[in-house]
């Protein structure tokens, strides 16, 4: 069986997989990371979403093997050692933004690349568009786009200026 | 899924050598389409070649073309600047596939082999009269989609790149189903010297076609009054739980018009 050999969360791995293992799998029964949910089989939830290289990507629907040579973050790898939350992470507490928390995974990662890419600003329009690959059933999504608000303004250092 | 041999080929004939000894061999592009069918078995390649070292992304802009390699995202051709400077429609049409993390990974040449009737670039491509560029040959647009995933491409032909004339005006409309993301119906119209062309996915069983009615009405007066009184006859187009064929003729209409009033 062929090797693939990638960091993830700062950690390099070496591991042996089938052609046909995915991403996901690799992450959750491979290296024990079962923060990384699986709540589709049709690639639409985003419950799976993780980070390649700097790009959200759902990896449910990466191969293993494609993500060889790259660096993955979970979310695991956003907390600081000392556990200190992650912006994201910690905007979606302050917010309430989580309720069965299994949409919040993909969600959190998601919300992380579309606020690193947009330092020009997001609205609450361009947060409902860029969270539409990832699916909750429970907040009514409400609470998450605030909190993403909240997390743009910590990201980029900005004052958080209450609306209304 | 069943299991299968991958391979990461840096060289197009290593690929397309691989392709052509084993007919169950197949090629890997961004995954979007082909692993979730992977994943129901409704494929059962041998073996994977995933074409994402043969060096087939980057765009090239000419005062006339747009050229985008075959491996070149969605994204990446959405946040182009040069494209956006060039053929505007054509990044809009890339911002409004999927979802960003689909268009993180798939690529423009995946979705033309795919020929999906739903999907949104073959209606840019045909709509403007593009040209496909393969590993062995180039195919006009017009001669390319033959049906629903079905293409010209032969066994183990892979594409490179695809080459874009830029037009004097353009717009995509896109009706979405609101659960997949993909068209209900897309309209893509492109206004030449020479004359319009308007191309239509999502709505017929034959996959993406050129509304023949439309085009001349625009060719004479490029505007949306022009469309407004000509109605898309229904018998060869979809019926599903989304929508009926007659629905699916009436939006037809209705994108076209904002299309034109885009463009
Ligand atoms: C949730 C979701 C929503 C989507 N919404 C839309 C939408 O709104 N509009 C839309 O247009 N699409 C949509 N898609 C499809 C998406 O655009 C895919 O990326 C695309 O259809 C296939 O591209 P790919 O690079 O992922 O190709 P793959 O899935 O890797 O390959 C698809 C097929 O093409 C073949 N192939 C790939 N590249 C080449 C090549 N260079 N030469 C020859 N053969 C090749 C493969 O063998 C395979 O058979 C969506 C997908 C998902 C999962
Ligand atoms: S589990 Fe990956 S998109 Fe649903
Ligand atoms: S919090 Fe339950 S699915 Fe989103």
């Amino acid at each position: 069986m062929p090797n693939v050999t990638l960091t993830v969360n700062g950690k390099s791995h070496t591991v042996e997989v089938e052609g046909r293992t995915l991403l996901v799998e690799l992450l959750r029964e491979k290296l024990g990371l079962t923060g990384t949910h699986v709540g589709c089989d049709t690639s639409q939830c985003g419950a799976c979403v993780v980070h390649i290289d700097g790009n959200s990507v759902k990896s449910c629907t990466t191969l293993a093997l494609q993500a060889d040579g790259t660096t993955v973050t979970t979310i695991e790898g956003l907390a600081a050692a000392d556990g200190t939350l992650h912006p994201m992470q910690e905007a979606f507490r302050e917010h309430h933004a989580l309720q069965c928390g299994f949409c919040t995974p993909g969600m959190v990662m998601s919300a992380i690349d579309l606020v690193q890419k947009n330092p020009q600003g997001l609205s609450e329009a361009d947060i409902r568009h860029g969270l539409e690959g990832n699916l909750c059933r429970c907040t009514g999504y409400h609470n998450i786009v605030k909190a993403v608000s909240a997390a743009w303004h910590t990201m980029h250092g900005k004052e958080l200026v209450a609306a209304e | 899924m069943y299991d299968f041999t991958y391979e990461k080929p840096t060289a197009i004939a290593a690929a397309t050598a691989t392709l052509a000894a084993d007919m169950e061999a197949k090629a890997l592009a961004g995954g979007q389409t082909f692993i979730p069918v992977l994943k129901q078995r409704l494929n059962k390649p041998t073996v994977v070649v995933d074409l994402s070292k043969l060096g087939l992304t980057g765009i090239t802009v000419t005062p006339s073309t747009v050229t985008i390699g075959a491996m070149t995202t969605h994204a990446t051709v959405a946040n182009s600047a040069e494209v956006q400077k060039a053929i505007p429609a054509l990044a809009h049409l890339a911002s409004m596939i999927g979802d960003r993390q689909v268009r993180a990974r798939g690529t423009i040449g995946g979705s033309l082999a795919n020929n999906d009737p739903s999907a949104c670039y073959p209606s840019a491509v045909l709509a403007l009269g593009a040209t496909i560029t393969t590993d062995r040959r180039t195919i006009a647009a017009d001669d390319y989609f033959q049906g629903m995933f079905t293409t010209a491409l032969e066994q183990g032909e892979i594409i490179t790149s695809v080459t874009f004339p830029v037009p004097e005006k353009a717009a995509y409309q896109k009706f979405r189903n609101p659960a997949s993301r993909y068209a209900m119906v897309g309209v893509f119209v492109a206004k030449f010297a020479a004359g319009v062309r308007v191309a239509i996915t999502g709505a017929a069983q034959g996959g993406v076609f050129r509304h023949a009615a439309f085009e001349a009405a625009l060719s004479a007066n490029f505007s949306p009054d022009a469309i407004a009184g000509i109605a898309t006859p229904a018998d060869d187009l979809n019926s599903d739980i989304h929508a009926s064929a007659e629905y699916r003729a009436h939006l037809i209409g209705v994108m076209s018009k904002r299309a034109v009033a885009a463009a």
